[in-house]
């Protein structure tokens, strides 16, 4: 069991973990993922670790409700413990001075990109980062990015806060400026990342991205994981999960994202029923006491 | 009772009251076992063991050799002669130690061994009609010890003060922990997943080896006074280089096992609905998703529809009897060449036919095409006929000019074997590996290129099987014990 030292939402259905895991925290570097199991019946799901503290022996991780797992962990408190917490997995960024390096982060992806974008910096890079998000809510980390970055832009899908538009459209902005950049970091939905490696394919800028696929033991031991890098299986455990943007079938990580779409939302459903069951057992119990009553 | 620290006995005297000429004609004793109509539905295990009744009659069969081939055979040496001696006797606790004097997972060995390859394969009754029932007597033998085992009998060794790291909590893992920790030294065992087991757990499904005997198998190695550590990944929670420097470990070994699963490198291998064995046998056996949704790991749902399993070894027939039990309509084994040269034991090919599974032989997908929406709709396969021998001795399959057809599969399952992890090799400078990625080491002492650090089983010889990682994990803590005690690389 490791214990939650502290929880606490950052913006709505996203929330922070602070969890004692004082061998990850020590190993920990920029690009690597935790799994998390949270029960004796969870299913096994990778997350994203924003930073951890060796000395302390915690590692911060940040989930956004999607499904079932996600909805249940973000249920915990401080002083809960979740079944099991592996890693750091993944092979950790490659961190070098490149030159300029454009950072893009979205939504919850930015917590992974704010450890490269941190490791780049010192590394003696010009950061420059671009945090997306749909509204002002799921603007993350920003104030952390600031700290990190030479100059940071935000831009949120409503327009409700800052730039509206995409990240895409700012990096489109830096790059017809004549911007020079080395590198491109995008780290969140699929559909961003594609558009990041589509626009910088063009302008032949070496890309990376972080993928998610579906994982369940997180060593190369299952295959589950397995993305179609130019044509070739490569595992985002073991082989990623960082890869060159450019060689990366998005399409086919689409659909095998998908694969258990109609179990998810069973799932999700089945947990949703239950915890409405339980917020109304209580009135329940009044309402048939009273009814005994009379 | 005996314990397992227990010092070898002298060898008795038999008291088998039977002659030799009459044993040679007394049938074996068949294993009981679920009725296969009912079975393919459950993941309840298939085989029922032997009754005292029945391991002692199956007892008596045993010529008692003057020089047991048996045991010749046997990858970890168990004195097969001595332990039935004393089932006929029906001092089944002493046959148990006995049994544990070589071999510290008598439970596990004797439900999923491929005897007919060692001991059975040996036996000298096998020339006059069917060899003695070693493996259903062990497991009976086993079966009868848990029940029985008294955990404050248990004699520890004299602590010597050396701290071994066993990475990998698999057979040779645990083989190693248990002969190490009678030793006296102090063993802790890291194991990347949440349970501990290895392969035995991810791998090897309900139906053949319950994960209740794995369970009462480690603790009884945790009562003997071994570690036991999960979600720890060698390499990257630790490295060996930290666990040596930092942990003070005196000697490492490595079992983790061979890892990677192959694929074909055909098109359509990214389909949904196409698995590696292993990560469908992990969803399955590990994180229980045929028990979804009460477990929430999801799984493809396989009522009523084509399954395909590409390969013939033991892991192809656990994947194909397992996707009959989620229900498959038609569900298939799809080996390239004949059924003599699957590699598979000879009891689960014979359970897999009871339960219904077909076996399509000297077949082999070229394609697998899509419905359109990214999912598997059929394989598009190619008919094979043996030719000379390969360097494994088995006939070369040679595919068929022409003979191309079409089958429609929802799910295909690919268990045409691993390849090396590399996540160690990458993580501990100085290590040697072989071409193909597997750590050498000293076929006797299971020594490495690093002073220190020993490696086995699958990590070493590549996909094997259980008892050969067994062997491995038991020669290693052989040469661990030396090393510690003499200080000798």
């Amino acid at each position: 069991m490791f214990k939650i030292v502290h929880a606490q939402f950052i913006a709505p259905g996203i929330k922070r973990f602070i969890i004692e895991a004082p061998r990850i925290a020590r190993k920990q570097r920029p690009g690597q993922f935790v799994i998390i199991r949270v029960n004796e019946h969870g299913e096994r799901i990778p997350l994203t670790i924003e930073k951890s503290d060796p000395e302390k022996g915690t590692v911060n991780i940040v989930v956004q409700s999607i499904g079932k797992t996600t909805h249940l962990l973000n249920s915990l408190e401080t002083g809960d413990s979740i079944m099991d917490i592996v890693g750091p997995l993944g092979k950790p960024s490659e961190i070098e001075n490149f030159g300029t390096v454009v950072v893009i982060g979205g939504g919850v992806g930015t917590a992974m990109a704010y450890p490269s974008a941190s490791a780049m910096k010192k590394a003696g890079n010009r950061v420059i980062t671009i945090i997306g998000g749909r509204n002002k809510d799921l603007v993350l980390l920003e104030k952390e990015m600031r700290e990190v970055s030479d100059t940071v832009f935000v831009t949120t899908d409503d327009g409700g806060y800052a730039d509206k538009g995409l990240v895409t459209d700012k990096l489109r902005q830096l790059i017809e400026n004549g911007t020079r950049i080395d590198l491109v970091l995008a780290v969140g939905p699929i559909p961003m990342m594609r558009a990041v490696a589509d626009m910088t394919r063009k302008e032949r800028i070496k890309t990376v991205v972080s993928l998610n696929p579906i994982m369940i033991d997180g060593t190369g031991m299952c295959g589950g994981c397995r993305v179609l890098v130019e044509g070739k299986s490569e595992f985002a455990c073991v082989d990623g999960p960082e890869f060159d943007a450019h060689r990366v079938d998005f399409a086919v990580l689409v659909q095998r994202n998908a694969m258990y779409r109609e179990a998810e939302k069973r799932s999700l459903d089945d947990y949703k029923q239950e915890l409405e069951q339980k917020s109304h057992a209580p009135a329940e119990e009044t309402a048939c006491a009273l009814e005994g009553r009379k | 009772m005996s314990t397992p620290t227990t010092p070898k006995t002298p060898p008795k005297k038999s008291s088998n009251p039977v002659p030799n000429k009459e044993r040679i004609k007394m049938p074996r004793q068949h294993m009981p076992e679920r009725d296969p109509q009912i079975r393919a539905h459950q993941f309840t295990e298939v085989n029922l063991g032997y009754s005292e009744e029945l391991a002692r009659q199956e007892a008596l069969r045993c010529l008692e050799c003057a020089k047991p081939t048996c045991t010749e055979d046997c990858p970890v040496g168990v004195n097969v002669k001595e332990f039935v001696q004393l089932i006929v006797d029906g001092d089944f606790m002493a046959a148990a130690a006995k049994i544990r004097e070589d071999n510290v997972l008598p439970a596990i060995t004797g439900r999923v061994c491929p005897q007919e390859d060692h001991c059975e394969g040996a036996c000298l009754l096998c020339k006059r009609g069917e060899s003695l029932g070693i493996g259903y007597l062990e497991r009976f033998v086993a079966d009868y010890e848990q029940k029985h085992f008294d955990v404050t009998k248990i004699v520890k060794a004299p602590p010597t003060g050396k701290k071994v790291a066993i990475v990998g909590s698999g057979p040779s893992g645990l083989t190693a922990a248990g002969d190490l920790v009678q030793k006296g030294h102090q063993v802790h065992v890291f194991e990347a997943l949440h349970e501990i087991g290895g392969v035995l757990v991810y791998g090897i499904p309900e139906f053949r080896l319950p994960k209740q005997i794995i369970r009462e198998q480690v603790d009884i190695m945790r009562e003997m006074g071994v570690e036991f550590e999960t979600d720890v990944v060698v390499g990257r929670t630790v490295t060996i280089d930290e666990l040596m420097e930092e942990e003070g470990y005196d000697a490492v070994f490595i079992g983790t096992g061979a890892g990677l699963p192959q694929f074909m490198g055909i098109p359509g291998e990214h389909l949904n609905g196409v698995y590696s064995a292993n990560e469908f046998l992990t969803r399955i056996n590990l994180m229980h998703a045929y028990e979804f949704p009460k477990y929430d790991e999801p799984m493809v749902d396989f009522r009523g529809k084509n399954v395909a399993v590409i390969g013939g070894g033991n892991t192809a027939l656990d994947a194909i009897r397992s996707s009959r039990r989620l229900g498959a309509g038609k569900a298939f084994i799809l080996y390239r060449r004949s059924e003599a040269e699957m590699p598979a034991r000879i009891e689960e090919v014979k359970h897999a036919k009871q339960e219904g599974i077909e076996f399509q032989m000297l077949a082999a997908p070229l394609e697998f095409l899509d419905d359109g929406k990214g999912w598997l709709r059929a394989a598009r396969c190619q008919k094979m006929e043996l030719g000379e021998p390969d360097a494994s001795g088995r006939r070369r399959p040679v595919p068929i000019e022409g003979s191309e057809y079409e089958i429609p599969l929802a799910v295909a399952i690919m268990a045409i074997g691993t390849t090396a992890n590399p996540i160690i090799r990458q993580t501990t400078p100085g290590l040697v590996t072989n071409k193909k990625g597997y750590i050498q080491a000293d076929e006797n002492t299971q020594k490495t290129s690093r002073k220190g650090v020993f490696a086995g089983g699958d990590i070493v010889t590549g996909g094997a099987t259980v008892i050969l990682a067994m062997g491995a994990g038991r020669r290693a803590a052989k040469g661990i014990h030396e090393y510690l005690t003499t200080g000798k690389w």
